[in-house]
């Protein structure tokens, strides 16, 4: 029995469907990624696990429980769901110290003192915050603050930790600690957690599974290797890290890129549907350079970016490449025409 | 013809100093990159040279010709310069349409009304922004924002052009898209351009030459881009070029040894002939594989990010970043979890004098 | 820009600066240092003691006592009454938030000694329509409420002042980030929970802010206690300043009071200020939202329909009915009449517009000295908040010094000192003339412009005047093509920030009007105190027409623009 269950759920915001019937079943223990770009509904659906709104329709329930269904005019308000919570902007109390914001949850509960205390001092020292607990959280960095977040989040010690982007905030070497410490605290305190997110390599890092969202709609779920190997429609893949998508046209049943026919190493799988258009796409650091043979292409741009080199390649047929490799490994000049190999090609239909 | 040159430049504020005897020249034709992190003083070389502030001594000469030198009395204002400029918050003037952003510098040059328009439509052509003569920058996105900027400092056909940050308030796809546009616009044009970022990706992908700036404001080296990546003059330079790993390495009769263990350093020796050194790698520069010769190590996080796999192994002690894709890492068979051991090789090492923690710092 | 001023500009930098110090000091702070002379400068020499004695007399010391009186009662009921309305329409589902809104803020444009005017026919013991209904047709032997009474300055204040609290506490509120208040909730919190242990205390230091202004405003406020505490013998310090100054005919020992109670008044105004500038540094936490997402609106179930009762109430009693008090007096044909049909008539208005002499001076010198001020205020105020904003010149702190000076000095004061100023002793005596007034207007309302124009200036991001001169233009062109058209928007709300209050002002006016320079005002006062009670509201209906009308037209304008 799945510990959090969404069923149908759908949001309206006037005209607006934000979420479209959505159905999700979500383990505890587990680490479950929301992935998508902004507007996606991502952040709607947290805010309904939450309880930050109201449903158009559908059901939420958690541990067997109801918590949200229109039908039944039933919605347990946000400080009855004992989640916790971490906000992209921190949301740390700057009137009080970082103590109280951490024993804030508790005192609410009306603990007694020294379960306060304990808990307290244990959210605390999981963060590495004890040193600072007696002082105010405005002296603290970003990471510092976003750690106070999440002992706060951490002190009632919930079986679900809602996560809306809590990293974007920081600079990129703190988000991956911050990461990693996170990934620790699940591991400590067994909660299962709930993240949205817009940044692909955080969700991939962190996620037991991952839901690539799009305009409302569930478009991909599953574990991250196989999000990454398999993406469902090209849209996942375009969200998935750099692409490349090239148009493939069709004429008596033969796939070709212009007027030219494709190579045979790229001929399109069997069994699609005849008549719909064709994409060929692929990654750029997945495409070799060939002496001869492939794909046939001239580099119009060459830049050498550190470990990497960018080449910008123009098709025979108009149609634009990109390629990466690292810098070690030989490729042609800006001018010249080389050959392609797209080592892991992938095909969509223009239905997905 | 354009060159700049700089020679014992000093400039502080009250008792801060930013700059100290700097000496530096910009060939014609050129685009030199000034890299350096925030606060390092990059921005005011820029304004010295701009003429917006003054030098406390030194001097610098635009041309051959001196804009500043204090000791001569020579201080030629910032409208006399004959530069273009671009900053970082696009400064375009919010009560003039693109058109007429664009057209200033000519209005200020007195040029007849039809040799202003052709040439200021040009520009704005010429940039892309063809048909949006008459918005207002308000109505304008922040890549077409820095677009106008740009045409309204070329419009006068200025042969030197100052770029301060012109691309760090863009996103990740502008930003690389008006890196090639303004690439592009400078060997179209031939002119001298002068650019100053903190963003290494940026330096490297645009730049004939660049100077890497440390913290002090002191220029730690001068070089094409690949000199500056390959050939590092120091550690700093190294670390603040990208993702980098610094392994202790010590001396043992002949060997070279790996932290405080006992394996040997695979390859390369120093130059020198001292007891402890530095050794660097990048994390792509590593090549990781679950046995076999090399270092033996034990992957202490494995991050799967997309496209690449993000590993830290532990070499006695030191802690190794590697990185390869994804796709060679199925294909090898190199999808390693944390706490299994490996063996790591490596493409090249580069022996730096050893150094404390802190001298690697600051980027 | 330093260079520009030492090679290229013959040192226009240094001349700006001067001129910018001259005015600041000619029309602030020599008024204000002669006060301070005035007071503890005696024959030549420092002279305390004189200062304690006159403090000790029981009049002075009890107008000082007053007017603290005053602005503790007016500062804690306007707090409470500010917060809690801007509570209401930021956090909760009240119906009708956004007409609310306006209806709340109305009190700002209104005149508070027109309003006290109109609670005085409302409410004096004997002749108020409220207190005549209450004893004649109902029967009580007591008047219902006398207004004239502490009770009745303190309320009548606080219906006046509370935007300032109201306005301050509902931006805190609109900008504070809704996770702080959600991570609260999802914390196991309920609604009035947060609003007791996170909301309020992180709006705060807003709050305090609007507190203090409203303290400063309320010790240094003239009209309210003029009209509804002389008649009872209350003072506070700017109305017994007026009394001795005016009864005595500026003698020797009044002047001394004078400038005593108002070097008093000035330093507890730096002291607010100073304060208000604390609360506001040390408790200005970064609450401003990232993403920002409508913050958690409380349900008031029950309470929905009695509170929005209440706000409707309020808005009843305190806005419309004095206004509308104000517009029906001025109509009749005799102040005692009845409000019916036949007693109403629009010869009043027409009688002081067209023909009562008095009332047509008083209109005309108001305009004239609104337009005045505001056109010299505005430029002046552009120039000074230019080189303190932007210009980097030696000797800019001095004007910085000086540019804090208006908004410490409280407007009798300012009066005070204009009259030692410009009575002879020092050169030209301006006493008696419209341009004494003049003068004290620009300094009264300088603090108004600095504001609003280094606000704009501060929005010229000092890049844009780069790229102009990195475009080959001279600092003269930078300033004549970039700066000045960017900052219009500014000057021009500085103008009317002026114009429009100016044609109400009381405190200064009546310090210094003669019998041919009365204000609007001036002349709403005196006839008033004269018992002219129909042609003072009458009077009154035209200045509020004016004010409503003008700030009507500058709301659209504004609107427009920002569309």
């Amino acid at each position: 029995m799945p510990y959090i269950r969404l069923v149908n759920v759908t949001k309206r915001f006037g005209q607006v469907t934000a979420v479209n019937e959505l159905n999700l079943e979500i383990e505890k223990g587990e680490c479950f990624s929301m992935l998508g770009p902004s507007g996606c509904g991502k952040t709607t659906t947290l805010r309904m696990l939450a309880g930050f709104e109201d449903l158009s329709d559908g059901e939420i329930h958690v541990g067997g429980r109801l918590f949200s269904s229109p039908r039944q005019n039933f919605y347990l308000p946000p400080e009855k769901r004992d989640f916790g919570m971490v906000f992209q902007a921190f949301a740390v109390w700057p009137h009080l110290s970082v103590y109280e914001n951490v024993a804030f949850p508790l005192r609410i509960r009306k603990l007694p003192k020294a379960e306060i205390e304990r808990r307290a001092t244990d959210a605390l020292r999981s963060t590495n915050l004890l040193g600072a607990a007696a002082g105010s959280p405005e002296n603290l960095s970003g990471g510092g603050k976003q750690r106070v977040a999440l002992a706060r989040a951490l002190a009632i010690n919930p079986d679900v930790m809602l996560l809306d982007e809590p990293l974007s905030s920081l600079d990129p070497h703190l988000r991956e600690e911050m990461r990693f410490e996170i990934k620790e605290l699940q591991r400590k305190y067994g909660f299962a957690i709930v993240y949205v997110t817009h940044d692909q390599a955080e969700a991939m890092a962190l996620s037991d599974r991952i839901m690539v969202m799009r305009q409302g709609e569930m478009q991909q779920i599953d574990s991250p290797l196989n999000v990454y190997n398999n993406p469902a429609n090209r849209f996942v893949f375009s969200f998935i890290g750099l692409s490349n998508f090239l148009r493939v046209s069709r004429t008596d049943g033969h796939a070709g890129l212009g007027t030219g026919s494709l190579p045979t190493e790229l001929a399109p799988p069997e069994g699609l549907p005849p008549h719909s258009g064709l994409t060929l796409a692929s990654r750029p650091s997945e495409i070799d350079f060939l002496a001869q043979g492939g794909l046939r292409g001239k580099v119009s741009r060459k830049s050498f970016l550190g470990e990497i080199v960018d080449y910008h390649l123009r098709l025979e047929d108009g149609q634009s490449l990109r390629v990466q490799k690292n810098r070690r490994l030989p490729g042609p000049e800006e001018g010249e025409s080389c050959g392609l190999l797209l080592r892991r090609p992938f095909w969509y239909t223009d239905e997905n | 013809m354009a060159t700049i040159d700089i020679q014992g430049v000093s400039k502080g504020y009250g008792s801060r100093r930013v700059h100290a005897d700097l000496n530096l020249s910009v060939q014609h034709g050129e685009c030199f990159t000034l890299l350096g992190p925030s606060g390092c003083g990059k921005t005011v070389l820029l304004r010295l040279v701009a003429g917006f502030e003054q030098p406390e001594s030194g001097s610098i000469r635009i041309n051959g010709s001196p804009v500043s030198d204090p000791a001569a009395g020579i201080n030629i204002p910032p409208d006399q310069r004959d530069l273009g400029v671009v900053f970082q918050d696009y400064a375009v003037w919010p009560h003039m349409t693109v058109l007429e952003n664009v057209a200033y510098p000519l209005k200020l040059a007195k040029k007849q009304r039809r040799e202003m328009e052709e040439r200021a439509l040009e520009a704005v052509a010429m940039v892309g922004m063809k048909g949006l003569e008459k918005r207002l920058p308000s109505e304008l996105s922040g890549g077409q924002q820095q677009r106008v900027a740009l045409a309204r400092a070329l419009v006068a056909g200025p042969s030197l052009m100052l770029l301060d940050e012109p691309l760090t308030n863009l996103d990740a796809n502008l930003r690389e898209e008006m890196r090639f546009e303004i690439k592009e616009l400078q060997r179209k044009l031939g002119i001298t351009v002068f650019y100053v970022t903190h963003d290494q990706e940026i330096a490297l992908a645009i730049s004939d030459r660049l100077a890497i700036m440390d913290g002090q404001g002191r220029v730690r080296q001068i070089g094409s881009p690949q000199d500056i990546f390959e050939r590092p003059a120091d550690v700093f330079v190294f670390n603040f070029m990208g993702i980098a790993n610094f392994i202790p390495v010590r001396r043992v009769g002949d060997d070279w040894l790996v932290g405080q263990g006992d394996q040997r350093v695979p390859v390369g020796r120093p130059d020198g002939a001292g007891e402890l050194y530095t050794v660097g790698c990048r994390p792509s520069d590593v090549r990781i594989a679950a046995s076999g010769p090399g270092l033996r190590g034990v992957v202490r996080r494995a991050s799967f990010l997309g496209a690449m796999m993000d590993y830290q192994v532990e070499v006695d002690g030191v802690i190794m970043r590697v990185a390869l894709e994804t796709h060679e890492a199925i294909a090898g068979g190199l999808m390693f979890k944390a706490g299994d051991p490996c063996a790591l090789n490596f493409h090249d090492l580069l022996w730096f004098d050893s150094v404390s923690a802190e001298d690697t710092g600051g980027a | 820009m330093n260079n520009t001023a030492r090679k290229g500009g013959v040192g226009a930098a240094q001349i700006i600066l001067g001129l910018s110090i001259a005015i600041l000091v000619i029309v602030v702070a020599v008024p204000v240092l002669l006060i301070f002379v005035n007071a503890f400068w005696v024959d030549g020499a420092l002279n305390v003691k004189d200062v304690i004695r006159i403090i000790r007399e029981k009049d002075t010391y009890q107008a000082l006592v007053n007017s603290l009186i005053i602005a503790a009662g007016t500062t804690t009921g306007s707090t409470i009454v500010g917060t809690f309305f801007a509570w209401l329409v930021t956090r909760t589902d009240l119906p009708y938030k956004r007409f609310m809104k306006a209806m709340f803020l109305v009190p700002f444009m209104l005149p508070s000694f027109i309003g006290a005017l109109a609670w005085k026919m409302l409410l004096s013991p004997r002749a108020g329509f409220i207190n005549r209904f209450w004893m004649g047709t109902l029967g009580f032997e007591e008047p219902l409420f006398n207004i004239y009474s502490y009770a009745g300055i303190v309320l009548v204040e606080i219906m006046y002042l509370f935007p300032f609290v109201f306005i301050q506490v509902c931006g805190a509120l609109e900008r504070m980030d809704p996770t702080l208040e959600e991570s609260a909730r999802i914390s196991g919190a309920g609604l009035f929970t947060i609003t007791r242990k996170i909301t309020i205390p992180l709006a705060l230091p807003s709050i305090l802010s609007g507190a203090l202004l409203i303290m400063l405003y309320s010790m240094a406020h003239f009209g309210t206690v003029a009209v509804l505490g002389i008649e009872n013998g209350i003072f506070n310090i700017p109305t017994l300043i007026y009394q001795r100054i005016h009864q005595s005919a500026g003698s020797f020992a009044s002047i001394r009071t004078g400038t005593v109670l108002a070097s008093i008044l000035v330093m507890a105004a730096a002291l607010i200020i100073w304060l208000q500038g604390k609360a506001l540094s040390r408790g200005r936490y970064q609450i401003i939202a990232g993403k920002s997402f409508r913050p958690m609106e409380l349900k008031l179930r029950a309470l929905r329909l009695p509170l929005l009762i209440l706000c409707l109430v309020y808005i009843a009693f305190t806005i419309v009915l004095p206004t509308v008090v104000i517009f029906l007096v001025g109509g009749l044909k005799t102040y005692g009449l009845p409000f019916t049909w036949e007693n109403l008539s629009l010869d009043n208005y027409k009688f002081i517009l067209f023909d009562y002499q008095v009332t047509r001076d008083a209109i005309w010198n108001s305009l004239s000295l609104g337009l005045g001020a505001a056109l010299i205020t505005m430029f002046a105020g552009v120039m000074i908040s230019y080189v303190i904003v932007k210009m980097k010149v030696r000797g800019k702190g001095v004007l910085e010094f000086l540019g804090m000076l208006p908004f410490s000095v409280p407007g009798s004061v300012i009066a005070l000192g204009v009259i030692l100023a410009w009575s002879g002793r020092y050169g030209p005596n301006l006493y008696n003339t419209v341009w004494i007034i003049l003068v004290a207007y620009i300094a009264r309302y300088m603090a108004f412009s600095l504001k609003a124009n280094s606000a704009a200036l501060e929005q010229v991001h000092d890049s844009l005047v780069e790229a102009a001169r990195a475009c080959g233009a001279s600092m003269w062109q930078a300033l004549k093509d970039i700066v000045l058209p960017l900052v219009r928007p500014g000057m021009l709300a500085a103008f009317f920030l002026i114009f429009l209050p100016s044609l109400r002002e009381l405190t200064v006016s009546i310090m210094l009007y003669s019998p041919t320079t009365r204000t609007i005002g001036v002349a709403i006062y005196t006839l008033n105190e004269d018992g002219e009670t129909v042609r003072s509201a009458a009077l009154a209906g035209i200045a509020l027409f004016l004010i409503i009308t003008g700030q009507t037209l500058i709301n659209r304008f504004a609107k427009g623009r920002s569309a």
